[in-house]
């Protein structure tokens, strides 16, 4: 038989194997890491969602579908009828309604503050970069303070506002959803801003000048060819702050007090005060698949567009 | 009085300057040009980069603003208007398709955005495919076509919404050799059959030469001269065109005076020739002559009406041969011939012969 002599040699083949196993090597640190810290804890908590709770905090290993049961049902004490979760679907609702929100808004306000960036000479663009990366290196925590110290009914913003006389009264913002909204789109701001810069920073603007050659208004061409072709960077954006909005802990539990509970808050709780690990183990999870098929779902119908 | 009708003008630079104003200073990229381009005229603007040809394409188009001067489209003046509200398309160096579109939602864009119907759009973009020989490309994406194909597409969205003007940013530079010739040929089939007015920027002399009804020399951001290509190239108005457009040898020359009609001159000690005298040439300074190399003859040392040369060297082309030559004043012309069947035997290098050229192909130079 003839082979082409194009075709590699089995010898080869064998030693381009080898080379590629070799390379395995190489990100072996990051699997170890994977496999102790992140795989086997999930593993745990997954576990532990079918367990008991036990009296005070902890678990009873024998089996039960309670945890799962609780997350979204209600058992009444005295006569055992089963109704919804009113106090967490509120909490689930919430959720969901501020990550949207907070998406939308960093997308807002990201949009134009990337395309200023991308637009800006080369050597200037590392210094509008650098701003918007400040942030990152203030504690979470203390960041969040700093926006309860403006928002506050005694805070800069109600006094301004008072002393200029547009309001009698100091606004109520801390302690309700606005407030975790506001804190939270200052917060995620740079996930959506970096994404976006980096996908209109490979954007050909000679296609910009195309569109208006071929009678785009200003509008026209920022929906029919800017925004297309940054797309990728829309997306990644958007994952990068709905996702960890979803789980916000710090943002609603201070500027949210104690009544504007998100997910987060609601597992903590479980695993704290409320002493019933399974019903945390199982929010947690519960949290985990929904992210997880909505992701798979999005990306799924992406590519079926392509 | 005759009454011979003009085509209509349909597009005007009045006066036109840009000055970009920069850190180290201004730069004068167009100077107080004025170019005035008929109606289905194909017409051409040549120059070297830095000339100022493609700003002055990007301000019709509408990508920048003139400085001072007018332009007009039909008459009407455009100056201040968006690119969007400008019936001018553009063909771009690097065609700028739309890389998330297909072949035809390319061509279709310009008329999606001028809100004709989508009967319309689908029939024209149907017509425009045909014509420019794409119609089984017609779903693809652009990344997925030939730079050639490429180059088809990009004519076909800027034709498709029927432009008063077409603007052709050097769109046959990307190419290689044997395709561009083809494109040439396709550009002047499309203009031929559109009817449009094509504003064609390159700074390829023989692109220029082989395509235009007129063109537009310019040089740092002058236009030194207008007119035919056979017109430009017969009788350059300067010494950088006719050093731009072809090749060709200067010949020094004295003025032996003023004769009807013209002036008589000497070249060397042998040749004196009646010519034209040009405006603006001194006729008492140095004068210079230019000859092209195809006007050249090769003769015998010493008959009559020749210069006497050395043959130095002989550089063979396929179709035709050039022929170095030094003469008795020091200047190196080239001599070209046709490697026509039946030819005259190799001339042999070193050789002592006689150069002759007819006196019309002698024409006097501005500097």
């Amino acid at each position: 038989m003839v082979r082409p002599t194009s075709a590699l040699s089995s010898g080869e083949i064998t030693a381009r194997r080898t080379i590629v196993r070799r390379y395995w090597l190489l990100c072996l640190p990051a699997l170890v890491l994977l496999v102790f810290a992140a795989s086997g804890p999930l593993l745990i908590v997954l576990a532990y969602s079918f367990l008991e709770p036990a009296e005070y905090s902890g678990v009873v290993w024998s089996l039960s579908g309670e945890g799962w049961f609780k997350v979204i049902l209600n058992r009444d004490i005295f006569d055992d009828t089963i109704s919804l979760a009113d106090a967490h679907m509120t909490i689930f609702w919430r959720s969901a309604k501020l990550s949207v929100l907070t998406t939308l808004l960093t997308l807002a306000i990201g949009f134009p503050t990337a395309y200023f960036i991308a637009t800006r000479p080369k050597t200037h663009r590392q210094y509008w970069l650098f701003l918007i990366t400040i942030p990152f290196w203030t504690n979470l925590l203390i960041r969040t303070y700093a926006i309860m110290e403006v928002i506050r009914n005694e805070g800069i913003l109600n006094s301004s506002l008072m002393s200029l006389g547009l309001i009698g009264a100091p606004l109520q913002i801390l302690y309700t959803d606005t407030a975790v909204l506001i804190g939270m789109v200052y917060v995620y701001l740079p996930l959506m801003v970096l994404p976006l810069y980096a996908a209109m920073e490979r954007l050909d603007f000679r296609l910009v000048e195309a569109g208006y050659d071929l009678y785009a208004t200003r509008f026209q061409v920022l929906r029919r060819v800017i925004v297309p072709l940054v797309k990728p960077g829309i997306i990644a954006g958007s994952i990068l702050v709905f996702i960890p909005s979803l789980g916000a802990y710090v943002t609603p539990r201070v500027l949210g007090g104690g009544k504007n509970m998100m997910i987060g808050n609601l597992i903590e709780l479980q695993f704290g005060e409320g002493r019933n690990w399974p019903l945390g183990a199982a929010l947690s999870i519960g949290l985990l698949v929904t992210v997880m098929a909505a992701l798979v779902f999005y990306v799924r119908n992406e590519q079926a567009e392509r | 009085m005759e009454a011979q009708s003009q085509p209509a003008v349909a597009m005007e630079a009045r006066g036109v300057s840009k000055i970009f104003r920069g850190p180290e200073g201004d730069f004068h990229a167009l100077d107080s040009v004025s170019v005035s381009i008929a109606e289905g005229e194909f017409f051409t603007l040549l120059g070297p980069s830095g000339c100022g040809k493609t700003t002055l394409l990007r301000m019709i188009a509408g990508f920048e603003h003139p400085s001072a001067g007018q332009l007009l489209l039909h008459g009407e003046d455009i100056s201040d208007l968006p690119p969007y509200r400008r019936q001018v398309n553009t063909v771009f160096q690097s065609y700028a398709l739309f890389p998330h579109l297909s072949v035809a939602e390319n061509i279709a864009f310009g008329l999606r955005m001028l809100g004709r119907p989508n009967a319309e759009v689908d029939q024209t973009v149907d017509r425009m495919l045909k014509l420019v020989k794409m119609e089984p490309m017609r779903n693809r994406l652009t990344s997925q076509i030939s730079g050639g194909q490429q180059q088809r597409v990009a004519l076909a969205r800027a034709l498709a919404p029927a432009p008063k003007v077409l603007l052709l940013d050097e769109p046959l530079s990307a190419l290689d050799l044997k395709l561009r010739k083809e494109m040439q040929i396709e550009l002047k089939r499309l203009q031929h059959e559109t009817g449009i007015t094509f504003i064609f920027v390159t700074h390829d002399q023989e692109e220029a030469l082989t395509m235009s009804d007129r063109i537009a020399v310019m040089r740092d951001g002058h236009v030194l001269q207008i007119g035919a290509p056979r017109e430009i190239y017969d009788q350059p108005a300067n010494r950088f065109v006719a050093s731009f457009i072809g090749e060709t040898n200067f010949l020094s020359a004295t003025s032996e005076g003023i004769v009807d009609g013209g002036i008589r001159i000497r070249i060397g000690d042998t040749v004196s020739v009646e010519t034209d005298l040009p405006d603006g040439v001194d006729p008492k300074g140095d004068l210079t002559v230019v000859v092209r190399p195809e006007h050249i003859v090769l003769r015998e040392r010493g008959a009559p009406d020749t210069l006497s040369a050395t043959l130095t060297n002989a550089v063979y082309f396929g179709t035709d041969t050039h022929y170095h030559l030094e003469l008795a004043s020091g200047q190196h012309p080239i001599a070209r011939r046709q490697n026509a069947a039946g030819a005259p035997e190799r001339v042999e290098i070193g050789a002592a012969i006689g150069v002759a050229f007819a006196p019309s192909a002698a024409r006097l130079l501005r500097d």
